[in-house]
């Protein structure tokens, strides 16, 4: 089965994003990743400004990685503005940060996250992660109605 | 009645020659001399043959039945009637009785006497019992009064605290000076109150301030594990990472110590990485609130003990736990705690056959102590000061792998439960660490 869905990976470190990348393909996971580079960026490949839609087709897109520390508008704000929005309030969207502290893993899930990955230091366990979550958000799990 | 009787007497005497001459004129004018006293109400002379021979009457209208017409007493003697005193005499003569001498005498006249006497003594006591009372309230005025009033001031102090209330009365006499005594004392009282009101306001200000310091410093602590958290380990993630990309990618142009200094730094970052772990851990004990329930400790053992089996299925370890250590604590915290100590004696063991590993509580004076003991490298007593710090070990990074971070969880939680932790061991011994979960943490059940 061959998935042409998009993954959007918002994430400000390019050494993350490039390691990100290089961990999917480790998996073979040969998706187009999207990269959004501050919490705007996203929210405009989303949800669209200024009454556009957004730069991504909504029913294409599989996952959203969303990192939470980020430029100017941060993960938990990206987060309940998705899920606000009737348009992406279904939309998966899996936290992918380093902090794995408790106050942020309450706060994500209270703003609607459907996951929380923490990065691992180790190369060999990210790249481990990625292709769980690739496996599982591609593969695996059903999308919900509006996304299909 | 004594004055009665003389007067009898005198009248007998008097009428000797009336009655041996048979004169009654000569004896009633003797019998009528009585007249001078005004209680003699009846006086009568008898003759030898107890008849009646003169007589007295003071007052006529009163009748002769005061006297009998004959005579029935003889010798003398006297009669006490309810308002009268009847009193006789015989009159001798050469030693023979010629006649009886009687006087009725009035007893009113004696009850009006003493009902005067009683009265004058009633108005002498009274009299005096107004002197008495005059010259108290005014011995009260100038002693008692004053003490009551210090007394009085003296309950108001105690019922009220308020130490700026005085005693009056500035007398120059002994009640004066104890009056401004106490005065003075409770000026003393007033002062050293004040200050320590003063000092209690500034303690007060200080624990406030540093009530605000630490929460500051609190937040100031969680803020940097925050960035902690998140800003130290993503460089680490890329160190690592393309370290590691290196050697996929560039293997064949590495030669072989190339190769080496890199998995030197990928070894390091993974090491870093745990540091940051640890310190994350631990202030995250520091920070996070203690939550109390009962937690069956040797369950949770069990627990442990199973996972850390599974993590290495081929070591023969046998392992002791006693049931029914029901402790009193934060369910996550004693898990760590027990991990640590469990997980210590499981790495400190490994070189030994056959390892055994214990954990059980004993009592002593009220207090429960909880221990971890195992037969593995142990350590030296010297250091074992050390044992509890962050980031020190006893052993080297070949011999047994760690970061130094265990023991110093380990102590803060049981520091949070308001206990204490020690250990016990001696090189290549075996070590027994034992702890107790302060008030309540030993709850027998």
């Amino acid at each position: 089965m061959v998935d042409k869905r998009i993954v959007l990976l918002v994430e400000d470190n390019p050494d993350d994003e490039a390691l990100t990348l290089r961990a999917l393909k480790k998996n073979n996971i040969l998706n187009e990743v999207i990269v959004a580079r501050d919490g705007a960026e996203a929210l405009e490949y989303l949800l669209g400004t200024n009454g556009k839609s957004g730069k991504i087709r909504l029913e294409q897109l599989a996952v959203v990685l969303l990192d939470l520390k980020l430029p100017k508008v941060n993960g938990l704000e990206v987060l309940r503005r998705v899920r606000a929005d009737p348009r992406t309030k279904l939309l998966p969207i899996v936290v992918l940060t380093s902090s794995k502290e408790e106050k942020d893993l309450v706060s994500a899930y209270d703003s609607g996250a459907n996951s929380y990955v923490q990065k691992p230091v180790e190369f060999a366990d990210f790249v481990r992660a990625a292709g769980h979550l690739g496996l599982y958000w591609l593969v695996t799990n059903a999308p919900p109605p509006s996304a299909r | 009645m004594r004055r009665t009787s003389i007067q009898a007497d005198i009248v007998g005497a008097n009428c000797l020659s009336a009655l041996l001459f048979s004169d009654p004129k000569s004896a009633e004018t003797t019998l009528a001399a009585l007249k001078a006293d005004p209680r003699i109400r009846a006086a009568g002379l008898y003759a030898a043959d107890r008849r009646l021979f003169a007589t007295y009457v003071r007052d006529p209208s009163g009748g002769t039945s005061l006297l009998e017409d004959s005579l029935g007493e003889t010798g003398q003697g006297h009669r006490l009637g309810h308002d009268r005193l009847v009193l006789w005499r015989s009159v001798l003569f050469d030693q023979k009785t010629i006649g009886a001498v009687v006087i009725v005498s009035d007893l009113s006249e004696v009850g009006a006497t003493m009902t005067r006497d009683v009265l004058v003594f009633a108005c002498v006591l009274l009299v005096s019992l107004l002197i008495a009372l005059a010259v108290s309230s005014r011995l009260q005025r100038s002693i008692s009064q004053p003490i009551l009033d210090l007394a009085g001031v003296a309950r108001r102090v105690t019922l009220e605290k308020d130490y700026s209330v005085r005693a009056s009365g500035g007398s120059r006499d002994e009640i004066g000076s104890l009056v401004v005594a106490f005065n003075e004392m409770l000026e003393e009282i007033r002062q050293q109150e004040a200050e320590l009101r003063a000092a209690r306001d500034r303690l007060e200000q200080r624990v406030a301030e540093r009530t605000t310091q630490l929460q500051v410093a609190n937040k100031e602590l969680e803020a940097f594990s925050y960035s902690v958290s998140h800003d130290l380990r993503a460089p680490l993630r890329s160190i690592e990472g393309f370290s590691r990309a290196l050697m996929e990618d560039c293997a064949d142009g590495l030669s072989e110590s190339g190769r080496d200094s890199l998995q030197r730094i990928v070894g390091s970052t993974v090491k870093m990485g745990q540091l940051i772990d640890g310190l994350l851990n631990l202030s995250r004990v520091t920070r996070t609130e203690v939550r109390g329930r009962s937690v069956d400790l040797s369950s949770l053992a069990g627990e442990i003990w199973a996972e850390l089996k599974d993590s290495e299925r081929d070591r023969p370890v046998e392992c002791v736990i006693a049931a029914g250590a029901i402790a009193e604590g934060d369910p996550a915290l004693l898990r760590a705690v027990l991990q640590n100590l469990l997980g210590n004696a499981w790495k400190f063991t490994r070189k030994r056959t056959p390892a055994r590993i214990e954990f059980g509580f004993a009592e002593e004076s009220g207090e429960r102590t909880y221990f971890v003991k195992d037969n593995g490298a142990g350590f030296d007593m010297s250091y074992a000061d050390k044992l509890f710090g962050a980031f020190q070990r006893l052993h080297g990074q070949n011999e047994f792998p760690g970061i130094g971070i265990g023991l110093a969880t380990v102590q803060r939680i049981v520091s949070r439960h308001g206990g204490r932790v020690w250990a016990i061991g001696a090189p290549d011994q075996g070590a027994s660490v034992y702890f107790t979960l302060g008030r309540g943490g030993a709850n027998g059940g």
